[in-house]
């Protein structure tokens, strides 16, 4: 078992959440798990991105290398082509569809889509009715985690079990929303 | 015990607590600030208490580890690299000193400046000082690391600095936890030959530290830190702390029959490294910062067979990463694809209804009236009124130097000189300029943009929240002078005419802009 994921977003948009949750699944399963972030000034708005590689052999690298991530999970589309370079010729992306827009000369929305669709296969997702559908927009990332739940490597009861570990703190409702939302992304993808 | 997981900067505050710290010491500091966090909130699970609050700036939280060491006691003191330069005097000081109760000086470097204004290698600042560093290559060594690194403290009676890069400190992986280990019993030093740094004992001392370093080399040689992992030929790499990651990623996933000497506690250990070299005619020296061992190793006049940044097998600049180490070891990787023209730049940003954007409307409005356009800033948060759509800041240099610097370009006759300041870097380094204007009645007009918070690193606690008013007063700056406003829309108008009063003012003012952070006022 070997997954490098990049998880991809704005500063603010909450990627840490999405990781932290395979992160969980992942040392509840005896897996090896490095994951880098970023703190500081790029939190403020600016392109961010997590390097999660899981691994039953021992990790070395906090990054992954160039062309060695099997998984792009992006929550906007433009950040999800940012980290092509590290897309492995048979890897993934899966990203929601909603541009978050915050600068000034945010690329034209289609033509963005149509360089997603010519980059890699690809699963675009629009993760904001999911989540109002789960009952609670914020439940936003759970759905892309959802989605991209087939290319983690890890099974969907122990993801799921990781978000009633994560949330479980935040009472039973968030507890429900959120698995709620996973599944519908999952549902979303496998269908 | 238990595994957990942990960001490296966390896995050194656990290790701190594990090991029986009675405080820590610090001032937030991106890759740094993760560290004092931790301790702030998980105090120990017997029962003793850890002094945790932040400290003003570097240097006061250095010498108060210092006092607590002096009393017997463990301490740790965080801090970024350029931290260090606030600390320095202390720290160099420190050492010739030595301590008392451990002590272990953590310096989060930032290579490829991801949050600072440079790349300096706190490596040279311990050869300097000549006091070991010990440099974790991940998050259970930055564990088992900080834990040695105060035994090593005591063991040699001198500080010890835990040297980590940006990229351990922000990376999370499982750490096994050992045992902890109770805090020291209050037991306060009283050898004034020691820690009185007249020139008669100092030169004792200072000849005790060069003799000390023997002993030093020695520690590195028998470290079970340093060690050679593989011993496959002809080429050979010395790997330094993390860089030993990145050797290992490659070495590992392309197979290769590469010899691997891992260093990770300093001054380098004599004997390994003479055995390695001798035994291997092509070696690459692998460095997360400055080629500060790869410049040792190879002489001023350059022995060819150590490669390294000086002749381009690796950059000179920026953080290391697999696919660097990979091309150094002439490794074949694959093509990979491009970032699509398509993608737009994403730059950090002042956040949405955020004070100093309120603040740099009124600052360009009354500007315009100018000819030339200079404001002297300073570190935080505002530093992004330096960017579109402000394109307002003119200076970022150093922690306070918004102050000095308009202090000293309007000794040159420049009018007006104008600088912006935050609340926690005027009291990190701010008020000591100010004074420095008022004795000289220089016309200078301060704006303190006071959002109540050490905001850019996550919303600390700032040193002189609710006093700046009175801060200014008792430094001497004149009452009418000192002009509180506050930066909302609906202020824009009033605060651009008090701004130009004060710009008209031939004497050093001050304009108190304060409203909280929109980040903290969330929470």
């Amino acid at each position: 078992m070997n997954k490098n994921i990049i998880i991809a977003g704005v500063g603010g948009q909450g990627i840490l959440t999405i990781a932290s949750i395979i992160d969980l699944a992942a040392m509840n399963l005896g897996l090896q798990v490095k994951q880098a972030e970023v703190h500081g000034m790029s939190q403020r708005g600016g392109a961010v991105e997590s390097h999660l590689r899981i691994s039953s052999e021992e990790i070395y690298s906090d990054l992954i290398p160039l062309g060695k991530a099997d998984l792009i999970l992006s929550i906007e589309p433009m950040e999800a082509l940012r980290y092509l370079p590290f897309l492995s010729p048979e890897g993934v992306i899966v990203t929601a569809t909603e541009p978050y827009k915050n600068i000034a000369h945010y690329p034209e929305e289609e033509k963005l889509m149509d360089t997603i669709k010519e980059s890699a296969t690809h699963l675009s997702v629009d993760a904001g009715l999911l989540a109002r559908k789960a009952g609670s927009p914020k439940s936003f990332n759970v759905v892309m985690l959802g989605a991209a739940s087939p290319y983690i490597g890890i099974e969907t009861e122990e993801l799921e079990k990781a978000i009633r570990l994560f949330f479980g703190r935040k009472g039973e409702e968030i507890v429900n929303v959120n698995t709620k939302a996973f599944r519908l992304g999952k549902e979303y993808a496998t269908e | 015990m238990q595994k957990q997981l942990l960001l490296g900067a966390e896995a050194i505050a656990q290790a701190a607590l594990d090991a029986g710290i009675s405080g820590v010491y610090a001032y937030p500091g991106t890759p740094s600030t993760e560290i004092t966090e931790f301790i702030q909130r998980s105090q120990p699970e017997n029962g003793a208490s850890v002094r945790s609050a932040w400290a003003t700036n570097e240097k006061t939280a250095f010498e108060a580890a210092l006092g607590m060491s002096y009393a017997g006691k463990r301490s740790l003191t965080c801090m970024k690299h350029v931290g260090l330069n606030v600390a320095a005097d202390a720290f160099m000081n420190a050492a010739i000193t030595g301590i008392h109760g451990g002590l272990v000086v953590t310096v989060a470097d930032d290579p490829s400046m991801h949050s600072s204004q440079n790349e300096q290698d706190s490596r040279v600042y311990a050869k300097f000082a000549m006091i070991p560093v010990l440099e974790p290559a991940n998050q259970q060594e930055a564990y088992d690391m900080t834990r040695y690194g105060f035994e090593l403290s005591e063991k040699i009676k001198l500080p010890v600095m835990l040297r980590i890069p940006t990229r351990l400190s922000h990376s999370r992986a499982t750490i096994t936890r050992a045992i902890p280990r109770e805090q020291n019993d209050l037991s306060p030093s009283g050898d004034k030959t020691k820690w009185i740094l007249l020139p008669a004992n100092a030169r004792k001392s200072y000849q005790r530290l060069i003799e000390k370093q023997q002993e030093l080399i020695d520690a590195s040689d028998s470290s079970i830190f340093n060690k050679i992992i593989e011993e496959k030929g002809p080429m050979g790499v010395i790997a330094f702390g993390i860089a030993y990651n990145y050797t290992m990623e490659v070495v590992k996933t392309y197979n290769l029959p590469i010899a691997v000497l891992k260093i990770s506690q300093y001054p380098l250990p004599k004997k390994l490294i003479s055995q390695f070299t001798g035994k291997y005619s092509d070696i690459l020296i692998a460095e997360e910062g400055y080629p500060v061992y790869e410049e040792l190793l190879k002489g001023y006049f350059g022995n060819g067979k150590f490669r390294g940044k000086f002749d381009g097998a690796l950059p000179r600049t920026g953080e290391l990463t697999p696919n660097l180490l990979a091309k150094a070891l002439k490794v074949d990787t694959e093509e990979t694809r491009s970032i699509p023209s398509i993608v737009a730049g994403r730059p950090p940003m002042l956040c949405k209804g955020c004070s100093h954007r309120d603040l740099f409307d009124a600052i360009n409005r009354v500007m315009e009236e100018y000819p030339e356009h200079h404001l002297f800033g300073d570190i935080g948060c505002y530093t992004l009124g330096a960017l579109p759509p402000y394109n307002a800041i003119s200076t970022c240099v150093d922690m306070g130097a918004s102050i000095t610097m308009a202090k000293g370009a309007a000794d040159a006759g420049m009018r007006p000189a104008l600088c912006v300041i935050g609340d926690s870097t005027f009291t990190h380094s701010g008020i000591t300029g100010l004074l420095d204007a008022v004795n000289d009645n220089t016309p200078i007009t301060v704006i303190i943009s006071d959002n109540g918070t050490t905001a850019m690193t996550g919303g600390q606690n700032s040193a002189g929240s609710g006093r700046y008013y009175n801060i200014c007063k008792g430094i001497g700056v004149e009452e009418e002078h000192i002009r509180p406003i506050t930066p909302l829309k609906k202020n824009l108008e009033e605060n651009s005419r008090i701004l130009k009063e004060e710009l008209n003012y031939q004497g050093v003012s001050v304009i108190i802009s304060q409203r909280e952070c929109i980040q903290t006022a969330r929470k």
